[in-house]
C-alpha cells in the first residue's frame, strides 16, 4: 500500500516536472531563436538551422559601433529617460505614501483616491492631449517630452503608502522631538526604513519606462530621439527587413533587462507577488 | 593723421563687415530622411552658398513615417521652413491645407512646366492653372529579376519576360515548393503594400482596357468587368499558379535580397538597395506589355516654397528652388540618387544605360496618380487584393468595394 | 497655530507639487479630451468648431471601428481567462515539486521583464511562413501543415493573443504560486482526514481560497487585454492591423485616427468609447465576481 503510494505519489511528481520543462522550453526557445540568429549573417539567418554554420559578430559591430548605426544613442536616451523617471518616481511616490500614512489632515482620504483613481485613465486617451501639450511647449523631441507623464505613479504611491504605514511612529516623534526639520525627518529616519520597498519599486518602475512604447512613440519624431523599444519597431522600412540586424537589435534592447533580472531576481519576483497580495 | 587714416579704414571695413552681415540671409530647408539624397543636398547647398554669398541654407531632415506629423504640427504654427520636399502624392493634402505658396508666375506657368518635365509632372502640379511646387527627379517601375535563379530554372538569364503572359510563364518555372507543397521560392513577388499596389493601379488596369480614374483623379472607375479581369489576373497568380503571395519571406524586397523570389515589380529608387547586396545578379527589364498596351507608374518628390515666406527669405527661397531644379543638379542626382532627371531632354541623354534604361522607356507611358491620402488609398487596394485572397471575395465585388472606399476618401478631401 | 494645524501645512506643502502633476498630466487631459470630442479638432483644420456628438457617430458607424472593438474584445475574453487558467495549473504544478521552483518561476517570468517590442519581433519572426520560419519548420519536419498565422485573417489574432499570453503567463503564475504558499496546510490536511479526496480538495478547498488574487488577476489581465497596441503595431504589416483589420485593437485605430489621419477630435470619441467599455468591464467583474472568503 505505502509503495503504491510512494510510486503514484512520484509518477505525479514526475509528471509535473515534465509538464513544467515544456513551458519551460516554451518561455525560452523564441530567446534562444533570437540570440542565436544574432550571429548569423544574412545568408545565414534563412536557414533552419539552430545554431549558426559560422557564427559572426559583425551584426553586433554593425548596430553598435557603425557610423550610420544609433542603436547607441537610442541606448542612450532610454537610459537617460528610465534612469531619470526611476530617480523622480522614488522620491515623490514615497513622499505621497509617507504623507498619506503619517499625517492627519482634512481631505486625507479624498486626495488619496483622487491618485489612485488615476491609475484608471487609460494612457490611450491621454496621449492626444498629451501631444498638445508638448507641441505647445515647444518640447517636442525633447527628453522632458519623453519622460513627463512617468514622473510620478500612482501605483508606486500605493505601495509606498502600504509599506510606510508599518513604521512605527514613535520613530517620527522622537526625530520631531529632537526638532528636526520635516523633510529632513524624511529624507534621514522615514526613507531608510523602507529601502527594500524602494529598492522594488526603482526596479519595477526602470523595467516598466525601459520597455513603454505608445507615448515614447508619439513623443519622438527625430530618429535621434527615440527610446530603444521605438528605435527597434522603425528599423524594418522601405529597404526591407533585415532580420540579422533586427535580431541582433531585439538582444540588445533585451540585454541591461536580462542582467537586472538575474542580479535582482528576489526582489523582482518577490515584488511581483506583493503586488498581487496586496492588491 | 596717419592714426585718423587707420580709424577711417578701420570704420569702413567694420561697415562692410556689418552691411555683409546684415544681409545674409538663412533659409531652412526641409526633406525626408535618405541617405543618399541628404548627402547630395549638403553638396549642393554647399555650391549654391559660393555662388551665392549672402544666403545660407540650413538642411533639416525626418524620417518618412513621421514627416507629415512634423509639418502638421510646425507649419501651422510658423515653425516651418521655408523651402520643403515632399512626395508628389501629398500635394493635394499640402495645397489645400494652405501650406504651400503659389510659385511666381513669371518662371513657373503652364508654358515653363510643359517645355520642361515630363507630361504626368505637368499634369500633377497643375491646381486649376496654379504651380506650388517643382521636382527635380522622378522614379518609374520596371521587372527586375535574378539572373542565378533564372539559370537554375533553365531559363536564359538574359532574357526577361517581355508580355503579361511571359511573366506569368516564366514565374511558374521559377516557384519551387518544400514536400507539403508550400511557397520557398517565389517566382514573381507579389506585394501590394510595396508597389504592387500602383503596378495594379496604374498598369493592368489600363492594359486589360480600363481607365481607372477619370483625368483629375476625382472619380474612381476602376470597378468594371475589365478592371475585374485585371485584379483576376492578378491574384489567380497568388491563389491558383501560387508564384508567390502577399508578405512571403516577410515582403518583396526582403525575398529579392536574399534570393527567394526569381523577379519583382519595383521603382528605380531600388537599385542603391540592390546594389549593396553581396553576390546578387540581377537584371532590370521594361514592364511586361500586355495586349500591346504598355503603361507605368512614375513618382517624384517635389519641392515648394512654404506659405508666409516672404522679402528677402521669399527671393532666397526661390532662388534655391530654382538651382535644386536645374539641369546641371537633375543630372547629379541621378548619377547620386538614382532617380531620373525630370526634363525628358536630360533623361534622354542616359539611353545607352543598361540599368537606367528600362526606367527611362517606362517615363513615356508612365502616369503618376493623384493620391489624396496615399496611405489610405493604397490600403483600398491591399484590402481588395486581401479580399479576392483570403476571403474569397469575387474580383468584381472586391474592386466595388474598394471603389467606394476610395470615392468616400476622395470625396471627403475635396468638400 | 496648533501643532495638528501645523502638520496640515506640511502635509499640504509635501502634497502640493504631486498633486499640481497629477492634474496636470491625469485630470486636466482627461477632461480636455472629454470637452475637445465635441469639437471637429483636428491638425489639419485651422478653426475647431464645437460639432455635438458628430464624432462619436462617426466613429460607431465606423465599420473599421466596430471591427477594432470586436478584436478587442475577442483577446479580452479569450485572453484572460486562457492565462489564468493555464497559470493557475503551472502555479499548482510548481507548488506540489520539492526542487527547482525558484529555477522554473525565473524563467517563466523572463519573458514578462523584457520590452513587448524584442519579443513581438521575434515572435513575428518565428511565425513567418516557410522558408523563414522556424515554427512552420518545427511543424512541417513533423508531418503538421504549415500554418499562416499572421497572414490569415483566422489565425492572425489568435497569434497575437498567444504571444500576450505567453507574455503574462510567468507574471500571473508567480503570483498565484505567492498566493498557494500562504494557504496554511492545515487545511488541505483537514480536508483529507475529512475524506476528501485529491481533486476535490483542489476544487473546494484551495481554489476558493485563491479567489481573491484570482479576481485581482482577472481584472488586471482583462483591463492589460483590452488596452493591447505594441503587439499589433509590431506583428502586423505596416502597423495596420491587419490582414484585412482583423488584428487591430482599439487602441491602434485611436493611435492611427490621431496620428495618421491627424483627427484628433475622432481619436479623443474613440478612447473615451474605448475607456467607458474598460471601465464597465472592471465595474462590472467587481460586483459581480469579487467575493471574499473567510476561514
Amino acid at each position: 500500500m505505502k509503495r503504491r503510494i510512494f510510486l503514484r505519489r512520484n509518477a505525479g511528481i514526475a509528471g509535473a516536472y515534465f509538464i513544467l520543462m515544456i513551458f519551460a522550453i516554451l518561455m525560452i526557445f523564441p530567446f534562444i531563436w533570437m540570440l542565436m540568429s544574432s550571429f548569423k549573417d544574412a545568408t545565414q539567418i534563412f536557414k533552419m538551422k539552430l545554431l549558426p554554420t559560422s557564427p559572426t559578430l559583425d551584426n553586433y559591430r554593425y548596430i553598435l559601433f557603425s557610423e550610420s548605426s544609433k542603436f547607441p544613442q537610442w541606448f542612450l536616451n532610454s537610459a537617460i529617460v528610465a534612469t531619470c523617471t526611476t530617480i523622480s518616481v522614488l522620491f515623490f511616490d514615497s513622499l505621497l505614501g509617507y504623507t498619506l500614512s503619517k499625517f492627519r489632515f482634512p481631505g486625507k482620504k479624498a486626495i488619496f483616491l483622487l491618485i489612485i483613481s488615476t491609475l484608471m485613465i487609460p494612457t490611450e486617451m491621454l496621449v492626444i492631449p498629451w501631444y498638445s501639450m508638448i507641441r505647445a511647449m515647444k518640447w517636442v523631441n525633447t527628453y522632458w517630452a519623453i519622460m513627463f507623464p512617468g514622473m510620478i505613479s500612482a501605483f508606486g504611491v500605493y505601495l509606498m503608502r502600504q509599506f510606510m504605514s508599518t513604521i512605527p511612529d514613535d520613530l517620527i516623534d522622537a526625530a520631531r522631538v529632537d526638532g528636526q526639520g520635516e523633510l529632513r525627518i524624511f529624507l534621514t529616519v522615514v526613507l531608510p526604513l523602507v529601502s527594500p520597498a524602494l529598492a522594488t519599486l526603482a526596479i519595477f518602475n526602470f523595467i516598466g519606462n525601459w520597455n513603454s512604447f505608445l507615448w515614447p512613440l508619439i513623443a519622438a519624431s527625430k530618429p535621434r530621439m527615440f527610446t530603444l523599444p521605438v528605435g527597434l519597431a522603425n528599423f524594418s522600412g522601405e529597404a526591407g527587413s533585415d532580420w540579422h540586424y533586427i535580431m541582433t537589435g531585439a538582444t540588445v534592447a533585451m540585454l541591461p533587462l536580462v542582467i537586472i533580472f538575474l542580479i535582482f531576481q528576489k526582489q523582482i519576483v518577490k515584488g511581483i507577488a506583493m503586488t498581487g497580495l496586496k492588491g | 593723421m596717419k592714426r585718423i587714416r587707420s580709424v577711417i579704414l578701420l570704420i569702413a571695413l567694420l561697415s562692410v563687415v556689418a552691411i555683409a552681415g546684415a544681409q545674409t540671409v538663412t533659409i531652412t530647408y526641409w526633406q525626408y530622411f535618405y541617405e543618399s539624397k541628404v548627402q547630395l543636398v549638403d553638396e549642393l547647398i554647399k555650391n549654391f552658398e559660393k555662388a551665392n554669398p549672402g544666403i545660407k541654407v540650413e538642411q533639416v531632415t525626418f524620417p518618412y513615417e513621421s514627416f507629415n506629423q512634423k509639418v502638421a504640427a510646425s507649419i501651422p504654427a510658423g515653425e516651418g521652413p521655408d523651402v520643403i520636399t515632399l512626395f508628389y502624392g501629398w500635394l493635394p493634402m499640402y495645397v489645400k491645407a494652405g501650406y504651400l505658396q503659389e510659385l511666381p508666375k513669371s518662371d513657373f506657368n503652364k508654358a515653363y512646366f510643359d517645355k520642361t518635365y515630363y507630361p504626368f509632372v505637368a499634369e500633377s502640379v497643375d491646381f486649376g492653372g496654379k504651380y506650388y511646387s517643382a521636382p527635380t527627379a522622378v522614379r518609374t517601375l520596371a521587372l527586375i529579376w535574378n539572373k542565378k535563379l533564372f539559370r537554375e530554372a533553365g531559363l536564359d538569364p538574359n532574357v526577361p519576360p517581355k508580355t503579361l503572359d511571359e511573366l506569368a510563364a516564366y514565374a511558374k518555372k521559377l516557384s519551387k515548393y518544400d514536400s507539403q507543397g508550400n511557397l520557398i521560392q517565389a517566382g514573381l513577388a507579389m506585394q501590394p503594400t510595396g508597389q504592387g499596389h500602383s503596378w495594379i493601379r496604374e498598369v493592368l488596369f489600363r492594359q486589360f482596357g480600363n481607365v481607372p480614374y477619370s483625368a483629375d483623379y476625382r472619380k474612381v472607375t476602376y470597378a468594371d468587368a475589365k478592371g475585374a479581369a485585371a485584379l483576376k489576373w492578378y491574384t489567380d497568380l497568388i491563389t491558383k499558379d501560387k508564384v508567390g503571395y502577399p508578405n512571403f519571406a516577410t515582403d518583396d524586397v526582403t525575398a529579392f535580397k536574399a534570393g527567394k523570389a526569381a523577379m519583382n515589380i519595383d521603382g528605380s529608387f531600388r537599385i542603391a538597395t540592390l546594389n549593396a547586396v553581396k553576390d546578387l545578379e540581377w537584371g532590370v527589364a521594361e514592364l511586361p506589355s500586355y495586349n500591346g498596351i504598355k503603361s507605368n507608374y512614375a513618382s517624384y518628390w517635389t519641392h515648394g516654397i512654404v506659405d508666409g515666406v516672404k522679402g528677402k527669405q521669399l527671393d532666397a527661397s526661390i532662388k534655391f528652388l530654382k538651382y535644386i531644379t536645374s539641369p546641371e543638379v537633375q543630372e547629379l542626382w541621378l548619377q547620386k540618387v538614382g532617380e531620373l532627371p525630370a526634363t525628358p531632354a536630360l533623361s534622354e541623354k542616359y539611353k545607352n544605360d543598361p540599368v537606367i534604361l528600362p526606367f527611362l522607356k517606362g517615363l513615356a507611358s508612365a502616369k503618376a496618380s493623384l493620391f489624396i491620402d496615399e496611405a489610405g488609398q493604397r490600403n483600398v487596394m491591399v484590402d481588395a487584393v486581401d479580399e479576392v485572397i483570403l476571403k474569397k471575395v469575387d474580383p468584381l465585388q472586391a474592386l466595388k468595394n474598394a471603389a467606394a472606399k476610395e470615392q468616400k476618401l476622395i470625396d471627403d478631401f475635396w468638400k | 497655530m496648533t501643532l495638528a494645524t501645523r502638520r496640515s501645512i506640511t502635509a499640504y506643502s509635501f502634497l502640493a507639487i504631486p498633486l499640481f502633476f497629477f492634474i496636470c498630466v491625469r485630470f486636466g487631459p482627461m477632461l480636455y479630451m472629454m470637452a475637445m470630442s465635441f469639437t471637429n479638432w483636428g491638425l489639419m483644420r485651422k478653426v475647431t468648431t464645437f460639432i455635438g456628438l458628430e464624432n462619436y457617430k462617426t466613429v460607431l458607424s465606423d465599420p473599421v471601428f466596430l471591427q477594432a472593438l470586436g478584436n478587442t474584445l475577442r483577446y479580452a475574453i479569450l485572453g484572460a481567462p486562457i492565462v489564468i487558467v493555464l497559470s493557475l495549473c503551472i502555479a499548482l504544478l510548481l507548488d506540489t515539486i520539492p526542487k527547482g521552483k525558484g529555477l522554473f518561476r525565473l524563467i517563466y517570468v523572463l519573458p514578462y521583464i523584457t520590452p513587448v517590442v524584442a519579443v513581438s519581433w521575434v515572435w513575428r519572426w518565428m511565425y513567418q511562413p516557410p522558408p523563414l520560419g522556424v515554427i512552420n519548420a518545427i511543424l512541417v519536419a513533423i508531418g503538421i501543415p504549415a500554418g499562416e498565422f499572421l497572414n490569415s485573417t483566422t489565425q492572425a489574432l489568435p497569434s497575437i493573443l498567444g504571444v500576450n499570453v505567453w507574455v503574462e503567463l510567468g507574471y500571473c503564475s508567480t503570483i498565484f504560486l505567492a498566493g498557494l504558499q500562504t494557504i496554511p496546510k492545515e487545511l488541505n490536511e483537514a480536508a483529507r482526514i475529512d475524506g476528501a479526496k485529491g481533486r476535490q480538495v483542489l476544487f473546494k478547498v484551495t481554489i476558493p481560497l485563491l479567489a481573491p488574487i484570482t479576481f485581482f488577476l482577472v481584472v488586471m489581465e482583462g483591463i492589460q487585454f483590452l488596452r493591447i497596441f505594441t503587439q499589433v503595431y509590431n506583428m502586423s504589416m505596416q502597423a495596420m492591423g491587419g490582414p484585412l483589420n482583423s488584428t487591430k485593437s482599439a487602441a491602434l485605430y485611436i493611435y492611427q485616427k490621431a496620428f495618421t489621419n491627424f483627427e484628433m477630435a475622432q481619436a479623443g470619441s474613440a478612447s473615451i468609447i474605448l475607456f467607458v467599455i474598460i471601465m464597465a468591464v472592471t465595474l462590472f467583474q467587481m460586483k459581480f465576481l469579487d467575493r471574499k472568503v473567510n476561514y
